[in-house]
């Protein structure tokens, strides 16, 4: 027969400085893990809106990224004729010929540069990039060198304001509108004309090929046909994909990295409810042996304490998501390893990371408190009953 | 049915390498409706054999006989089964559960047994108002007296309507009056409900009380 | 018996309580020196690269190239000893494209002169035919020169592959695209803490011919100068002798080019730092609350060390010895720990970490300073409790 909830609920009560002790242990544990998978689902969100499922986007056979692709003229020329890509409401294909090139700037209010992406569209781009739209200033006009910064980046790099004159290569560059892309990777670019940045770049050679696919559902054709075509040389991905992989290794390292803190402290944690819990139970011996005495069984003593110790880390595990909350929506940047450009991002709390957070809670409630409750369960009655 | 009945038991503590022995080839009978009082020196092995008859300890050999039960055969988990249905325990210190209200603490021994709620709530009521502390129902043992807590205790101890009450000590912790409120509670349970009582206790007064006076010295039992 | 040996027969009353507390205090220690070398790699306070080498690239972007032919220009320059050519080669393992490690196409006749003092060859096939080395280089790299397509790879890269000397591996070109099999012939070890071992290097000249048809495309120039004094000037005149040429350079020491690197990691510095803070401050709380914990049980216990004889003073000292002793246990243990376990941690995208002994005594002083805090409420309390009211606590 069950002992009552209530009176392991009262009893971690009726100790509120250990108790309290144990929560904020399990509570800052649990907030850093919540933190951890909010930064790494942030940054996966940012890539993965970057690009869409209708698509597609070309690159050099091979090439890991736009970075080291390399496409000619010839090969662009090729691409821009195929069949498969919509067309707009004015007849015009629906696609863009971009040059990608990283380029290194000083920081805003921070010792040092980073790289800064700065793309090369046809004007063409925003149409078949819905999310894509300029909120500040105007579009830049195509042939004047003039360029448009993305709004996340805009106050980490040094000369972004709108009418800032910033350099690239041998040529100056006006800054004349801010864009949003819906929270993608693209609000951390700088984007211009493709005829007037190649030059200035000394490039002969595009990175990447999007455009829209008249039939979305097709995509597997398209990716044979643009393949298999021996003039070409190219990998073709759907654009969400292709943003979804580039994702992947950053968020891994920070999922590893989060994943790793998180076990330390999981420890210590542990090592602190499991100090607590031998106190309470060491303290309440006579209370347990009582209850033995009355004929509650031994298992039933130690099931009460584990529900004890989880009662007490879900406390802990509530804390903890109350402090990580905070942190959603608080946009930080770093660099992306597999385009080595800086992104910057937006920490996400998902109702799963919560989740998560809790269940780990309740797992180092467990833990911690198995060993004590094991103790309380074993103890020899006799001794227990006169206080001794 | 309230028989207990103890024959050639023997018990011995292991304290490091050594064995000492607490009771060696004890005999006992108690028969049902009575009321014993067990006195002695220290350490001469009283409360041992209040732990005995109640379950709570094992002899190292020997045979122990409960209510038609011997219980020296009895697994642990029937151990404790039977415990609960046929002993009511009363302690010096009390043992109530400080974060439950007296009316839960009579409650505790009846979620051992299949009752609703509702049903075992009722009977705490009256075990309660059985020992005059119905008005106390929602009081926590922090805000009841030495006597009050006592009387909870006893009241708990006879819930389940079992046929040995087992106290040790009883008085020990309270005043002249307490105690006598006490005694006086113990005996009607004696003599109205014929619940057989087994109490040790080092006051002369309170062994008064009791129909039967026996003396345990160094583990012998004398008159 | 004296003071310590008190303060010690009373952490062994309840052992277990004692290294519960010591192992949470060691871990939180333990975490804290971590992020603390994290830190301190990340903010570039352990100095990788030299002051007195340069790195010439394309002023533009690191990814665009520079013209083979500025090695004759660079290497008249006064004040420049030898140059050397190397390029990103951005390869992949094509059994796991995500197991990443570093390829250089480098000119292997100045590049390991230039690093000879940073590394040490310590496997190496034997040579096919006697070959004249450049002078500067070990003898040990003859097999490699001999052979176009051979590579040198770090010690701690070819374990972690499972790679033999002698070996070819395949690696998966992204920039240069293809299968490019290279054969190990030698193997290096670094001989100072801020070199990397999870690099290979092969010849710039392969490179050259079969990735980009012979078009003599240098990724960076490395700058080997006669006086590292006059690393400024030199770096200036570089980038003015190209300021308006096609392409034009820029020019700094190799710490600052790494350094540049190291500075894309932006705000996780500021986040590891809040992390340490949090992790000390919930341990602080735990080491605390069990200081008081045991404290409560024992105050009828100093109530009679009170009336042996034992002043206020002494009294205060054991609990806070107490407290101490715990937390400096802790400390040194989970410090110590991090400055021996953390060399063997390889995190890929981080420069070679290592946790100094400036992180050890940082952890050990906050050890120390957590051991007066947690321990002075009760310490106080304990100094503060007369005889009588500890008595009668029972």
């Amino acid at each position: 027969m069950a002992i009552p909830i209530a009176y392991n609920v009262r009893s971690v009560f009726a100790r509120p400085a250990s108790a309290l002790a144990t929560t904020v242990g399990i509570g800052f544990t649990v907030a850093i893990l919540v933190g951890a998978l909010a930064l790494a689902a942030g940054f996966q969100q940012a890539l993965i809106r970057t690009g869409r499922d209708d698509n597609a986007l070309v690159v050099r056979k091979s090439a890991d990224s736009e970075i080291s692709s390399g496409l000619t003229r010839d090969a662009v020329n090729i691409l821009r004729a195929y069949p498969g890509i919509a067309s707009g409401p004015d007849g015009r294909p629906l696609v863009s010929a971009e040059v990608v090139v990283l380029t290194n700037k000083p920081r805003l209010g921070q010792p040092g540069s980073s790289n800064l992406t700065v793309r090369g569209i046809d004007p063409e781009a925003l149409s078949f990039r819905e999310r894509v739209r300029v909120v500040a200033g105007r579009m830049f006009t195509p042939g004047a060198a003039e360029i448009i910064v993305g709004r996340r980046i805009v106050h980490r790099f040094a000369g972004l304001g709108i009418g800032d004159r910033i350099r690239f290569g041998q040529r100056d560059f006006t800054v004349v509108g801010q864009f949003e892309a819906g929270g993608s990777g693209f609000e951390s670019e700088v984007w211009g004309d493709n005829k007037v940045l190649m030059p200035v770049f000394r490039g002969d050679v595009f990175q990447s090929v999007t455009f829209r696919m008249k039939d979305p559902a097709r995509f597997a054709q398209v990716q044979h046909e643009l393949q298999s075509d021996p003039r070409l040389g190219v990998d073709v991905q759907r654009e969400s994909d292709y943003y979804r992989a580039q994702s992947e290794m950053l968020a891994t390292v920070i999922r590893v990295a989060g994943v790793f803190i998180v076990i330390i402290m999981a420890v210590g944690a542990v090592f602190g409810a499991m100090n607590t819990m031998y106190a309470a139970v060491g303290a309440r011996s006579r209370e347990v042996a009582t209850l033995l005495a009355l004929g509650f069984r031994p298992g039933a003593i130690l099931v009460s304490f584990v529900i004890e110790s989880v009662f007490l880390a879900l406390l802990g595990g509530a804390l903890g998501c109350l402090l990580a909350l905070p942190v959603n929506g608080i946009v930080t940047s770093t660099t992306n390893f597999s385009s080595f450009s800086e992104l910057a991002f937006a920490f996400r709390v998902t109702p799963g990371a919560l989740l998560t957070g809790l269940a780990f809670a309740a797992v180092l409630g467990v833990v911690g408190g198995f060993l004590p409750a094991l103790k309380a369960a074993r103890q020899p009655l006799a001794a227990a009953l006169r206080g001794g | 049915m309230g028989t207990v009945r103890i024959r050639d038991v023997r018990k011995a503590y292991r304290r490091d390498s050594q064995e000492i022995p607490v009771l060696d080839g004890l005999s006992l009978d108690i028969a049902e409706g009575d009321f014993v009082a067990l006195m002695g020196p220290s350490g001469s092995g009283k409360t041992t054999l209040l732990n005995l008859i109640a379950g709570i300890d094992r002899p190292t050999s020997g045979a122990v006989e409960v209510a038609g039960t011997d219980i020296t055969r009895l697994g642990a988990p029937q151990l404790s089964r039977w415990r609960a249905r046929n002993i009511g325990l009363i302690f010096q210190l009390y043992n109530l559960i400080p974060v439950l209200t007296a009316l839960q603490n009579v409650e505790l021994p009846l979620l051992l047994v299949k009752m609703s709620g509702k049903e075992r709530r009722r009977r705490a009521t009256t075990a309660l108002q059985l020992v005059g502390l119905g008005d106390r129902l929602g009081h926590y043992p922090r805000q009841l007296s030495g006597g009050q807590e006592q009387r909870v205790a006893i009241a708990r101890a006879v819930v389940s309507d079992p046929t040995v009450l087992l106290a040790d000590e009883p008085t020990g912790d309270l005043d002249r009056r307490s105690a006598e409120e006490i005694l006086a509670l113990l005996e009607r349970l004696n003599r109205e409900f014929k619940k057989t009582i087994v109490m040790v206790t080092h006051d002369p007064h309170a062994a008064q009380r009791a129909h039967r006076v026996l003396q345990l010295d160094k583990g012998v039992l004398s008159d | 018996m004296n003071l310590l040996s008190l303060v010690l027969v009373n952490l062994g009353r309840n052992l277990r309580r004692t290294i519960l507390t010591l192992l949470s205090v060691a871990v939180a220690l333990f975490l804290f020196s971590v992020l603390g070398g994290v830190i301190d790699t990340l903010q570039g306070a352990i100095q990788v690269g030299s002051e007195a080498r340069l790195v010439t690239r394309n002023a533009i972007s690191l990814v665009f190239p520079l013209p083979i032919a500025y090695r004759e220009k660079l290497a008249a320059l006064p004040g420049v000893r030898s140059v050397s050519v190397s390029n990103w080669f951005g390869g992949q393992d094509p059994k796991d494209p995500h197991d990443f490690y570093a390829q250089f196409g480098v000119d292997a006749a100045t590049y390991f002169p230039i690093y000879a003092a940073d590394l040490d060859i310590v496997e190496a096939s034997p040579p096919q035919a006697q070959v004249a080395l450049p002078a500067g280089m070990d003898p040990k790299l003859a097999a490699f020169m001999n052979e176009q397509t051979a590579c040198v790879v770090g010690e701690k890269l070819l374990k972690r592959m499972g790679w033999r000397l002698g070996q070819t591996v395949t690696v998966k070109g992204t920039i240069y695209p293809g299968d490019w099999p290279f054969t190990i012939r030698a193997v290096y070890r670094a001989k100072n803490k801020s070199f990397g071992e999870d690099a290979m290097v092969f010849h710039w000249k392969y490179l050259d011919q079969r990735g980009t048809g012979g078009s003599g495309m240098a990724g960076i120039f490395i700058l080997q100068l006669s006086d590292p004094g006059h690393a400024a000037d030199v770096a200036r005149e570089v980038d003015a002798m190209f300021e308006n040429s096609s392409t034009a350079t820029h020019t700094e020491t190799e710490r600052a080019f790494q350094a540049a690197f190291i500075s894309m990691y932006g705000n996780i510095p500021f986040v590891l730092k809040i992390i340490g803070f949090a992790v000390v401050f919930a341990i602080l709380l735990v080491a605390a609350n069990t200081m008081m914990m045991s404290f409560r049980e024992r105050t009828s216990e100093i109530g009679v060390l009170k009336t042996l004889g034992f002043d206020d003073r002494t009294v205060f000292t054991v609990v806070l010895a107490e407290a101490a002793v715990i937390t400096l246990g802790g400390g040194l243990l989970g410090a110590g720990l991090a400055k021996l376990l953390i060399p063997g941690l390889n995190l890929q995208v981080l420069p070679p970490m290592r946790v100094e002994w400036t992180t050890v005594l940082r952890g050990v002083l906050v050890a120390l300073l957590l051991g007066a805090v947690s321990g002075l409420l009760p310490a106080w309390q304990a100094a503060r409790l007369r005889i009588v009211d500890a008595l009668r606590r029972v």
